[in-house]
């Protein structure tokens, strides 16, 4: 599929009147709200946008089984253990959908992983903070998958079709993992003192980085209007992030956990939050690969892909000598 | 649709080591409907293409019945072919039921 694409391009760039012409059909597309597919043409700078966010989207579910992973062998309940192997599983079914996804605009899935494991792709920055305690995994679930629902929902509606069909996929998902973590931390909070202490620590531990999910703020987010024309993104990361933090601020109370931000308050005038800044600067530096767990998770996906290469290569030689079996049995047979 | 080069990469004993091929899924949600296009994966056989799209694509009661097809395997027609493929239907009014006069006080039609 990727192949016509590429090769209509080549065309394009012979014929520029062509070009115009297939470029005023692509605009008109998405002027009208429809979805781009893989066979149709588009822009250059279109087809580069979406393989760089559906990439890093896919890259950030693989890598985000690694801070949950973590507790697996140490949650306190075969419940808690079961919720927590099917929550770890679902995000790598939504790496496959992403990964699914961006392969229609001509990338290889080997291309992919090599990619991420050699650092010239990104994923989440929440990612690359550790989880310290078991209260994390239900911080997680409520602020982290909180604020890629935030992110998430609005994608359903992107430009790109594969993309926003993974999307709806994830989205239905998403809110098990969300609710399964507002639970977690209400028995906690229902618990001891030390427990509530415990939550109280993860939440003051996961606040700021959940905000920064959203990206740097607009004025510093330079593709943001190029993505929104071409109805690749739906909000910007302000609008977003504000969003996240009106539907949280209830659901902290309710909790009965306070979140860190002392200019937290409600605006009447605006009916909105006024909340304070993140730390951009640590953001950056997180993005950059000088968080707290970069090199340990990619150190860890490398591993992964490297030590079971053997499995990919039995898989490769059953299959082989099943098809050169069945080929035999036919002629055989004749 | 593209068979992708391979990657070669670690120590494969048998030559370089090609992607495995793309599958398209289909699921049926329920009897009574038709299988639907879900997504894709890839699988070093059909065998292991059905497999992996029960996990990937029917974790949650999804399905009663799937369909995996190599990618390479289907035929399409091409978005440029749009206007003279699709075209000429559009003109065929007689086709629909609006197209017919009926008095409005001709009962179940």
């Amino acid at each position: 599929m990727s192949t016509s694409t590429d090769e209509r391009a080549d065309e394009a760039r012979r014929e520029p009147q062509v070009e115009q012409q297939l470029e005023e059909r692509f605009e008109a597309v998405i002027a009208r709200h429809e979805r781009i597919e893989p066979r149709d043409w588009m822009p250059e700078g279109y087809r580069r946008t979406l393989v760089r966010q559906v990439a890093q989207h896919a890259h950030s579910e693989i890598i985000g089984m690694q801070p949950e992973g973590n507790w697996l062998t140490r949650a306190p309940s075969l419940r808690r253990k079961a919720v927590l192997l099917a929550k770890v599983q679902d995000e790598a079914g939504h790496g496959l959908y992403l990964y699914s996804a961006c392969e229609t605009l001509g990338v290889s899935r080997a291309e992919l992983t090599d990619m991420l494991i050699e650092g010239r792709q990104k994923y989440s920055s929440i990612f690359n903070y550790p989880t310290l305690s078991y209260a994390d995994v239900g911080t997680i679930g409520w602020l982290v998958d909180g604020a890629a629902i935030c992110n998430q929902v609005p994608l359903c509606r992107t430009s790109y079709g594969p993309y926003g069909r993974a999307m709806i996929r994830i989205c239905k998902e998403e809110s098990f993992h969300q609710r399964q973590g507002y639970e977690l931390l209400m028995t906690m909070m229902a618990g001891t003192d030390e427990q509530r202490a415990m939550v109280q620590e993860s939440v003051d531990r996961f606040w700021w980085p959940a905000l920064m999910m959203f990206g740097p703020p607009d004025d510093a987010s330079p593709n943001t209007a190029r993505s929104l024309a071409w109805g690749i993104k739906r909000n910007t990361n302000d609008e977003l992030r504000q969003k996240f933090v009106d539907m949280t601020v209830p659901q902290a109370e309710r909790l009965g956990v306070t979140l860190p931000d002392p200019e937290l308050r409600w605006n009447e005038e605006r009916g909105a939050h006024d909340f304070g800044q993140p730390d951009w600067d640590e953001l950056t530096r997180v993005i950059s690969g000088a968080g707290p767990c970069n090199a340990e998770r990619i150190a860890h996906r490398r591993r992964a892909h490297e030590e079971g290469t053997w499995v990919r290569d039995a898989a490769s030689a059953y299959a082989a000598r099943r098809a050169d079996d069945a080929r035999h049995q036919k002629e055989t047979a004749r | 649709m593209t068979s992708t080069p391979s990657t070669p990469s670690g120590p494969a004993g048998g030559g370089p080591r090609a992607e495995w091929p793309l599958y398209e899924v289909f699921v049926r949600g329920k009897r009574g409907l038709n299988h639907v296009h879900v997504g894709s994966l890839h699988a070093a056989d059909d065998t292991m293409a059905l497999h992996h799209a029960r996990d990937v694509y029917t974790r949650r009661n999804e399905g009663v019945s799937i369909w995996v097809v190599r990618a390479d395997a289907i035929t399409a027609s091409s978005p440029d072919e749009k206007d003279p493929l699709f075209a000429p239907s559009g003109d065929k009014v007689y086709r629909h039921p609006t197209f017919y006069d009926v008095p409005a006080d001709v009962p179940h039609m």
